[in-house]
C-alpha cells in the first residue's frame, strides 16, 4: 500500500488542460511545503549538531589538545587514525561493544515485543503494568547504574543474597570482577534499563493496527499463532525496525552503564570509553577527535547495511 | 497566510523563552569552587564567610560534582574556553601538572616563609616548573585498618611487612571462618581499575623499594624486581584472603566490607575512620588504624599523597583578591578551624602537634608520620600525560591481580608503553 | 482449559512487574535506611526512617532542581514534536529528490557519540550567551531528541492511508491543515508515546546538563544528584541518593499515568471509512 498520496486522477468536470495545470501546481507546491517543513529541523541540527561535529572532523586531523586548541594545532594528518587503528586497546573495545550491542538489542526487542503484546491485550491491571514497566526507564542512567553496582556486589549485594536464598548459588559471585560474567550482567542492566523503550514504541505501533484487521482474522484461521505471525508482525515489522536502529545507535554508543559498574579498564571498555578516555582524561583532542570519526563511520556503516537489509519490506522513494 | 502566523508564533515563542533564561549581570565578586554539597561545602562557605565580611568582597560557591573525573572534566571545559566565571578552583593532588598553564603563579605573592609551613611533599606536588601553582589546603594518605578485637583474640600483633600481614589474615580468616563465620576474608583495598588502584599499587611498590613508576628524572623504572614482587605478593592473595570481588571495589565498597565485619584488614584513607565508629556499625570500637605496612623488614613505609589544594585561575578578573582569599583560606587559623570541626587533615605540620587539634582528633598524633613521608604519585614530573601514565598502570596491575597475564610481562609492557610516550624522559 | 491460559498469562505479567519494579522497590527500602544499616541486606528494612528524605528535600535547591528538569524536558519534548511532525510530514508523504538524503543526514546525527560534540557545542552556546540558561540546554537537547522523534514520527505517518490525504486536498486543505487537522487527530498515539520518550531522554541526560550550567539553580535532577556527598570526599551518602532517585521518579510516573490514556487510544475503523 502507497503512503504517499499521489494526484488525483478520477475525472471532474473540468477543461483537461485547466486540470493538468492544476495537477502540476499541486505536485510543486507539495515539494516546497515539504522543504519548508524540512527547514525548522535542518536549521536546528545544523546549527546545535553540525558546527561541533565539523569541528571534530577537522581536529580529528591535527594533534590538538583540549588545554592548548588556541595556541598551537598542527595538522598531522592520518597520523592519529593510524595510531588508533594499531592500538590492540581499541580492538578488544569494538568487539566488547559489538558483543554488548548484539546481545541487548536481541534480547531487548524480544522482550519489549512480547510486553508490547501483553500491554496491547484489555485486561484488570493493565494500567498498573504500564506505568511499571516504564519505571526503569525513568530512573536517571548515572543512578540506576550506580544502584546495580550495589545490587551485583558479592559482600553485601542483593542479587548474590537473592540467589543464594533461592539455591541457584552456593557462594556468592563477584558479578563484576571477572569478564564473563561482567558483561553478562551488564548486558541484564541495560535490558532491565532500555526495555520499556522497545516496549512502548512497539506498542505504538501495534495499536495503529486497527481492530477489523484482528476481527477478520479470528474468524478466519483463529489460532494466536498465525494471527502473530501472519498478520501481527508484518505488519509491525516497519515500527520494529525504527525501534532496533535507534536502539542499537544507543547500545553502539554505550557509555554511563560500563563507565560506572566497570571504570576504564581495558578488556572490558567500550569504543565510546575509550574515546572519551582520550579526549577528558588524556586531553588529547586530536586522537579523541578521530576515535569520535571512526566511532561514527562504524555505526554509520552498520545502519546503512541495516536499512538495506530491511529494505524490500519498505517502500521507498 | 496562516502558515506565515503559524510561524510568527513559533519564532516569537522561542525568543521569548531565549530572553526568558538570560542570566542577570553581576556585579565584581568571586566564584570558588570548593567541594559538592555536603559536609565540604560547609565548611568552605563558613570560612569564606568570615573572609568576606572582613573584607567586604562576597564570594559565590560553585557546587562541584562529587566524582573527581567529572570535576576534572569541567574545570578543564571552563579553563580551555579561557572563562572568567570561576577564580578559584579546588584541584586535586594530581591535577597541577595538568592545568598549570592556566594557573596563577603563587612563587610572587606568598612569602617563603609561609611555604616552608606546609608540609615539603605538598608543596613539591604543586610546583610545575619552578611555579607553584596552588596553595595545599588539606591532605591524605593510604592507611591499614585493623580489627583490634580479632587481632586479640588469637593473640596476634600488628604487622609490619606485607608478607606478615598475608599470613596474620590467612590464619584469623581461617580460625573465624571454621568457627561460624564463613563469609570472612582477609583483606580489602581498593581493586577496581581507576586512579584508587594507582594509588593502592604505588604503595605496594614504594613500600618494597621499587620507586614510584616514573622517578622525578623522568625515568619509567617501574619494570624492576622489587616492584614485581611486590605485584606478585598482592596478586597471589586474590581469592585466597582477597575476595574476588576487591576487583572492583573503591572506597566504599571496601569499606561497607569492613564496617559488616567482613575483612580483617582494610587499606583506606583517614576518613573512613569516623564512619566505622559511627552508631550502628558492626565494628565501632574494635577497629585500630595503623601506617601501612613495608615490604622488607624496618624498610621505608609508603602512604600515597592524598589531598586537596587552592588554585586561582589566570583568567580570573579579580586576581588580587582571588589570592588573598586562597592565602586566607590555607592560613593556620583556617586550617586549624578545619581540623576542629570537620578532620580534615592540615597540610601546616605544626597544627600536627596542636592541642586542641589533638584533643578533638588524638588519631592526628599517629597520621603526622604518615601525611609527612607520603609519596607522591608521578603527577609532577610527567605533567600533561598523567592520567594516561596512571591509566596504563593500573591497566597492568588489575590484569596481573585478576590473573589475565603474570605480573613480569605485564610491568614489561608497561615499561615499553610508557617510555614509548615518555619523549625521551622528557615528558 | 481457558483459565490455564489466564494463569500463565498473569504469572507472565507478575514476573514482568517483579524485573521491571524490583530495583526500584530496593531504591525504596534502602533510601529508608540510615548508616550502617545501608550495608545489610534486608529485604524489609527493620528500623525505617525518614532522615534522607528530609535531609534531601532540605537540601538547597533540589527542589529547583526538579522543577528546572520538568521545563526543561517539557519545553524539549514540545519543540520537538512540533518540529518533528511538520518534518515527518515531508519525510513520509511527499515524494522528493534527496528524501534518502535527509533522512540519512538526520539520523548520522545520532551516530556520534556525546563527547564528540561537547566541546563545540559549548564554544557555540558561550558564543550565543546561553550557557547558564535552561533554554540553551533546551536548545542542545534538541540535537539528541529530534532524529528519533522525526523517524519515528515518520514512521507512523506511513502507515496513515492515503485516501484521507487525497480527499483532504480536494477539499481544498493547504499542506499545514493537512498536518494539524488531518494528521494530528490520528496520531495522538504516536505523539504521546513520543513525547513521552523525548521527555524522558532530556530528564535522563547528564552530560550536557552538567557542563552547560554553572549555578546550582540552574542545575536539573541528575547533576544535582551527582553534587550529593557526605562528610568527606570518598563517601557516598547513599541513603541520601536513594532518596532522590525516588523523588525525582514519582513525578515520571505521575507523568505516565496521566498519559496513558493516550498512548494506548486505538485507531478505528471508522477513520478510514469517514
Amino acid at each position: 500500500m502507497e503512503a504517499t498520496a499521489s494526484v488525483p486522477v478520477f475525472p471532474i468536470d473540468r477543461p483537461a488542460s485547466a486540470f493538468k495545470r492544476w495537477q502540476q501546481w499541486l505536485l510543486y507546491s507539495r515539494v516546497f511545503w515539504a522543504w519548508v517543513f524540512l527547514a525548522p529541523t535542518l536549521i536546528t541540527l545544523v546549527l546545535v549538531a553540525g558546527r561541533p561535529l565539523l569541528g571534530t572532523f577537522y581536529l580529528s586531523f591535527t594533534d590538538a589538545e583540549l588545554l592548548t586548541l588556541d595556541d598551537s594545532v598542527t595538522w598531522v594528518g592520518f597520523k592519529n587514525y593510524a595510531a588508533i587503528l594499531s592500538d590492540p586497546d581499541w580492538w578488544v573495545a569494538l568487539r566488547n561493544t559489538l558483543v554488548f550491542s548484539f546481545l541487548s538489542v536481541v534480547l531487548e526487542t524480544l522482550l519489549g515485543l512480547g510486553i508490547a503484546l501483553v500491554l496491547n491485550e484489555e485486561f484488570r491491571g493493565r494500567s498498573f503494568l504500564r506505568a511499571a514497566v516504564l519505571v526503569p526507564w525513568a530512573i536517571p542512567t548515572v543512578i540506576s547504574a550506580k544502584m546495580w553496582t550495589w545490587m551485583y556486589n558479592d559482600m553485601y549485594g542483593v542479587i548474590n543474597a537473592g540467589f543464594m536464598a533461592l539455591g541457584l548459588t552456593s557462594e556468592p559471585v563477584a558479578w563484576l570482577s571477572s569478564p564473563s560474567t561482567a558483561m553478562f550482567a551488564l548486558v541484564m542492566v541495560d535490558v532491565w534499563k532500555t526495555t520499556p523503550f522497545m516496549a512502548l514504541l512497539i506498542l505504538a505501533g501495534l495499536q495503529l493496527i486497527p481492530k477489523d484487521v484482528y476481527e477478520a482474522a479470528k474468524l478466519d484461521s483463529g489460532s494466536p499463532f498465525r494471527i502473530f505471525f501472519k498478520i501481527t508482525l508484518p505488519l509491525i515489522q516497519p515500527t520494529i525496525a525504527i525501534a532496533v536502529i535507534f536502539r542499537a545507535l544507543d547500545a553502539l554508543r554505550v557509555f554511563d552503564l560500563f563507565y560506572v559498574l566497570i571504570g576504564s579498564k581495558v578488556d572490558t571498555g567500550t569504543v565510546t570509553i575509550y574515546a572519551r578516555q582520550r579526549l577528558m582524561e588524556f586531553q588529547e583532542f586530536g586522537v579523541g577527535s578521530a576515535a569520535s570519526v571512526l566511532i561514527f563511520l562504524f555505526i554509520g556503516s552498520f545502519t546503512l547495511l541495516y536499512l538495506w537489509a530491511v529494505r524490500p519490506q519498505r517502500d521507498e522513494a | 497566510m496562516k502558515v506565515q502566523l503559524f510561524r510568527f508564533f513559533l519564532f516569537f515563542v522561542s525568543v521569548g523563552f531565549f530572553l526568558l533564561g538570560q542570566p542577570t549581570a553581576n556585579a565584581a565578586e568571586l566564584t570558588i569552587s570548593c567541594g559538592s554539597n555536603g559536609l565540604e561545602r560547609q565548611i568552605c562557605q563558613s570560612g569564606i564567610d568570615a573572609w568576606s565580611k572582613k573584607t567586604g568582597v562576597p564570594v559565590k560557591v560553585f557546587s562541584s560534582p562529587n566524582d573527581s573525573n567529572d570535576r576534572l572534566a569541567l574545570y578543564q571545559q571552563l579553563l580551555g574556553a579561557k572563562s572568567a566565571d570561576i577564580d578559584i578552583y579546588q584541584i586535586d593532588v594530581v591535577w597541577p601538572g595538568i592545568l598549570a598553564k592556566h594557573l596563577l603563579d603563587f612563587e610572587t605573592q606568598v612569602s617563603a616563609k609561609e611555604v616552608s609551613e606546609h608540609i615539603k611533599g605538598a608543596i613539591a606536588n604543586n610546583r610545575v616548573d619552578k611555579r607553584l601553582v596552588a596553595l595545599p589546603w588539606f591532605t591524605d594518605g593510604g592507611v591499614l585498618y585493623y580489627r583490634a578485637d580479632l587481632l586479640k583474640k588469637y593473640g596476634l600483633s600488628v604487622p609490619s611487612t606485607w608478607e606478615e600481614m598475608g599470613s596474620v589474615a590467612k590464619v584469623i580468616m581461617d580460625k573465624e571462618r571454621a568457627s561460624g563465620a564463613t563469609d570472612t576474608w582477609g583483606y580489602v583495598y581498593q581493586g577496581r581499575a581507576y586512579e584508587g588502584l594507582t594509588c593502592n599499587a604505588l604503595e605496594w611498590v614504594a613500600s618494597f623499594g621499587g620507586g614510584s613508576v616514573v622517578e622525578p628524572d623522568g625515568k619509567v623504572s617501574i619494570n624492576n624486581p622489587k616492584a614485581l614482587k611486590a605485584i606478585d605478593l598482592i596478586a597471589s592473595w586474590t581469592g585466597s584472603i582477597v575476595p574476588p570481588g576487591t576487583l572492583s571495589y573503591s572506597e566504599e565498597e571496601a569499606r561497607g566490607a569492613f564496617q559488616t565485619g567482613k575483612a580483617v584488614f582494610m587499606r583506606n584513607w583517614p576518613y573512613a575512620w569516623a564512619l566505622l565508629n559511627s552508631e550502628g556499625s558492626t565494628v565501632k570500637g574494635k577497629v585500630g588504624m595503623a601506617p601501612l605496612p613495608s615490604g622488607e623488614k624496618k624498610g621505608p613505609r609508603a602512604a600515597t599523597l592524598g589531598g586537596w589544594s587552592l588554585a586561582v585561575s589566570a583568567y580570573s578578573k579579580a586576581p588580587k583578591e582571588a589570592v588573598d582569599l586562597v592565602r586566607y583560606l590555607t592560613s593556620a587559623e583556617e586550617q586549624k578551624r578545619r581540623a576542629i570541626e570537620g578532620s580534615f587533615n592540615p597540610t601546616r605540620f605544626a597544627l600536627y602537634d596542636n592541642k586542641e587539634v589533638l584533643a578533638k582528633n588524638p588519631l592526628f598524633k599517629d597520621l603526622k608520620a604518615v601525611f609527612l613521608n607520603a609519596v607522591p604519585r608521578p603527577a609532577g614530573k610527567t605533567g600533561a600525560k598523567y592520567n594516561r601514565v596512571s591509566a596504563d598502570f593500573w591497566n597492568a596491575v588489575h590484569q596481573a591481580l585478576s590473573g589475565t597475564e603474570k605480573a613480569g610481562p605485564s610491568l614489561k609492557r608497561l615499561e615499553e608503553k610508557l617510555t614509548s610516550y615518555s619523549n625521551g624522559g622528557n615528558w | 482449559m481457558k483459565w490455564v491460559g489466564k494463569i500463565a498469562f498473569y504469572f507472565l505479567v507478575t514476573l514482568i512487574v517483579f524485573y521491571a519494579v524490583f530495583p526500584f522497590y530496593w531504591a525504596v527500602v534502602t533510601s529508608l535506611k540510615n548508616g550502617a544499616d545501608l550495608f545489610k541486606v534486608e529485604w524489609i528494612p527493620t528500623s525505617p526512617t525518614l532522615v534522607n528524605y528530609r535531609s534531601i528535600l532540605t537540601t538547597d535547591s533540589f527542589l529547583q532542581s526538579v522543577l528546572n528538569s520538568v521545563l526543561v524536558a517539557g519545553a524539549t519534548s514540545l519543540f520537538a514534536l512540533l518540529i518533528a511532525i511538520l518534518s515527518s510530514y515531508s519525510l513520509s508523504r511527499v515524494r522528493f529528490r534527496g528524501r534518502s538524503l535527509v533522512l540519512l543526514t538526520i539520523l548520522s546525527v545520532s551516530m556520534f557519540p556525546q563527547i564528540a560534540v561537547l566541546s563545540g557545542m559549548f564554544e557555540l552556546i558561550r558564543w550565543l550567551g546561553l550557557y547558564n540558561t535552561l533554554s540553551g540546554l533546551t536548545f542542545c537537547y534538541m540535537a539528541l531528541v529530534l532524529p528519533f522523534t522525526v523517524w519515528v514520527m515518520r514512521g507512523f505517518m506511513k502507515s496513515i492511508p492515503k485516501e484521507l490525504e487525497e480527499a483532504a486536498i480536494l477539499d481544498g486543505c493547504g499542506p499545514t491543515r493537512i498536518v494539524f487537522q488531518v494528521f494530528f487527530p490520528l496520531m495522538k498515539p504516536a505523539l504521546a508515546t513520543t513525547g513521552l520518550l523525548a521527555f524522558i531522554a532530556a530528564w535522563n541526560e547528564f552530560l550536557f546538563a552538567l557542563t552547560f550550567t554553572l549555578s546550582s539553580d540552574k542545575r536539573t535532577v541528575p547533576v544535582a544528584i551527582a553534587m550529593l556527598s557526605g562528610g568527606s570526599q570518598f563517601e557516598l551518602p547513599w541513603g541520601n541518593i536513594m532518596a532522590a532517585s525516588v523523588i525525582v521518579t514519582l513525578p515520571l510516573i505521575g507523568l505516565v499515568l496521566i498519559f496513558q490514556k493516550h498512548i494506548v487510544s486505538g485507531l478505528t475503523s471508522g477513520a478510514v471509512k469517514g
